[in-house]
């Protein structure tokens, strides 16, 4: 019961607050949530212990995708937007052949070559992808009818609205995912790869699908992503925007889904709202790099230990951490 | 012809600071056990550091590369105390560290002297002519020396001084050399010193030659990564000779094709040493 109440105090809460903020904070929800599915999907990527600087690239893969097939072949945006996505995995699924001969050091690296190639394609090349200026006038989401409201989906709220549901089902997906058989698995591939590979587990199988699953998720959210901007090129998936997504998941833990998801709302409100409103704008990237190696000196298991602990306390019966605080 | 030598000769000069650049970050991965990603960050402060005393303040160029030698070597204690020592067993934590404090130093070049691009003049105008257009200019040919000079320095330490030795135990086992007595410790503060100043040397000598603005230290670490890679990431010779291999292939590409299709030759050239032979053209085990 008290389960149920939680959900419904926590829908309307998501529900309700882009009606308190302003335009411009309304559209760094919409990035904001965007960028929720994309660091949730990279903890599932995680999951399987290889940390991939190639996740922002791939997310560009689903956005250049899926925005391509709605130009060229008039495909109806959400039917590309899933396309995009099913690209996004047809390319991890590729690049899985040469990464996961590496692990460790050699797997991140091996994996930031592998983006930055895909990265440098776009930009030589101007047919399809439209060379260092990237996309232009990428066409929206159509308008949906619901007989009594009409979403138009070139305005924040309504998009938002949108990102919440594919989001949600996202996370729902991912979660589900990690709970079965196959999450537990990618643990073990984790944890024991030596002890899993004696059970007769194919670890690097298993690696793939954690990679392929992951890259899907973070190319329907390049998908949502270029659908409401109308214009990507190849710098919006440089690796600066790769460390931002490697930090919001170690900041927030990747020991829990909700671990990483904390980490983006905390250091997004921070960065984009917090310290804008101050307006020290060129002391931004300083501040924020303070945090970072704050948190990793004096926090390292993570903003979710923080709550485990309150939780703990709170509730000393239930050691499991609540995975209701997963939502955005 | 005549352009076949030059571009050789510029592949010289690339080959040279991309020599220093990727020893100091193999140095620093080898004693350290992390990769610092905010190498290129600290090739960026030595450039820095000439425009505020060369440029700005008129000090004698030479002097003012040693004075961004030596402020970069600090930069590298810094961090070696602030931030890698306390995750030594957190090789992870200490990646990320090192990119916060990439964060902060981009930060404070631009608080400091703003985004735009410094122009510093050169120190000499002179310019060796081998032919009529076949040219070198003396700026690059003291990069060419520095990294000669430099790097024979580091070889004859780490093969000749009982330092040099207790570095290089630390880099292949830190326990055992725990044992033997040698402090962790102070070897670890000696190699974040000569890594990171052996970067700051390298921006601060190319500083006339390059833009310098507050984000290219970007460029750099990738140029870096290929380097180590293709080297061996733990083999200090091994990158040497990935540097020499990787600027003259990128040089000839970059003049006879274009720079983007150059980069990309570099990282597939990468991918495929990560592929066959993951451990580099040089590399043994794991570490150095």
């Amino acid at each position: 019961m008290l389960k149920v109440l939680g959900w419904l105090v926590l829908i309307a809460a998501l529900i309700g607050v882009p009606h308190v903020l302003s335009f411009s904070q309304q559209e760094i929800l919409v990035f904001l949530t965007i960028n929720v599915l994309l660091v949730a999907s990279y903890r599932l990527l995680t999951l399987t212990g290889e940390w991939s600087l190639a996740h922002v690239v791939i997310m560009g893969v689903g956005a250049y995708a899926s925005a391509l097939y709605s130009r060229h072949f008039g495909i109806w945006v959400p039917v590309s937007a899933g396309l995009g996505a099913l690209t996004a995995c047809a390319v991890a699924l590729v690049l899985s052949f040469p990464l996961f001969r590496m692990k460790g050091f050699y797997f991140l690296i091996g994996s930031f070559a592998a983006g930055e190639i895909i990265r440098l394609l776009w930009k030589r090349f101007r047919e399809p992808f439209g060379g260092p200026k990237g996309l232009k006038r990428i066409e929206g989401m159509p308008d949906l009818d619901l007989g009594f409201y009409t979403f138009d989906f070139f305005e924040p709220v309504a998009y938002y609205y949108l990102c919440l549901v594919v989001v949600g089902a996202s996370l729902w997906v991912m979660w589900r995912i990690e709970r079965s058989p196959v999450g537990l698995t990618f643990q073990a591939v984790h944890w024991q790869d030596k002890l899993a590979e004696a059970a007769g587990v194919n670890v690097r199988a298993w690696r793939t699908l954690a990679f392929v699953i992951a890259s899907g998720f973070a190319g329907l959210s390049g998908a949502l992503l270029a659908h409401y901007i109308g214009t990507i090129n190849p710098n919006s998936f440089e690796v600066e925007h790769m460390v931002f997504v490697l930090t919001w998941a170690i900041v927030g833990g990747t020991a829990t889904l909700y671990g990483p998801i904390l980490g983006a709302i905390v250091l997004t409100v921070l960065n984009d709202i917090l310290l804008r409103e101050i307006g020290l704008e060129q002391w931004r990237p300083l501040i924020y790099g303070l945090v970072l190696i704050a948190s990793v000196l004096f926090l390292p298991k993570g903003l979710e230990s923080v709550v485990q602990r309150a939780t703990r306390a709170a509730r000393p019966a239930e050691p499991e951490p609540k995975p209701q605080e997963a939502r955005p | 012809m005549d352009l076949l030598l030059q571009t050789g000769l510029n592949a010289v000069y690339a080959a040279s600071y991309m020599a220093l650049i990727a020893v100091g970050l193999v140095l620093i991965f080898g004693v350290m056990g992390v990769i610092n990603f905010a190498h290129g960050e600290l090739f960026m402060a030595g450039a820095y550091a000439v425009v505020a005393l060369y440029a700005d303040l008129a000090v004698p160029f030479l002097l003012a590369v040693a004075g961004g030698l030596l402020f970069v070597g600090v930069l590298g204690l810094v961090m070696e105390r602030a931030l890698f020592r306390p995750l030594r067993d957190n090789p992870l934590g200490g990646l990320v560290a090192s990119i916060g404090f990439l964060l902060v130093l981009q930060a404070l070049a631009v608080l400091l002297f703003g985004v735009r691009m410094e122009h510093v003049p050169p120190a000499t105008q002179e310019i060796i002519a081998f032919s009529e257009r076949v040219r070198f200019p003396l700026q690059r040919l003291w990069v060419v020396i520095a990294a000669i000079v430099l790097l024979s320095g580091l070889w004859l330490f780490l093969k000749k001084t009982r330092l040099g030795w207790a570095l290089r135990a630390s880099a292949q086992d830190p326990e055992a050399a725990a044992l033997q007595g040698i402090s962790i410790n102070q070897t670890a503060r000696i190699a974040m010193f000569i890594g990171a100043a052996l970067a700051g040397v390298a921006g601060a000598l190319s500083a006339p030659l390059v833009s310098v603005n507050p984000h290219m230290g970007h460029s750099v670490i990738i140029t870096a990564f290929i380097v180590i890679i293709v080297g061996g990431i733990g083999s200090l010779e091994g990158a040497v000779v990935a540097a020499i291999v990787y600027a003259f292939i990128h040089t000839f590409v970059t003049t006879f094709w274009d720079g983007v299709i150059a980069d990309i030759v570099g990282l597939t050239l990468m991918l495929l040493v990560l592929i066959v032979k993951p451990t580099g053209l040089f590399g043994t085990a794991d570490r150095a």
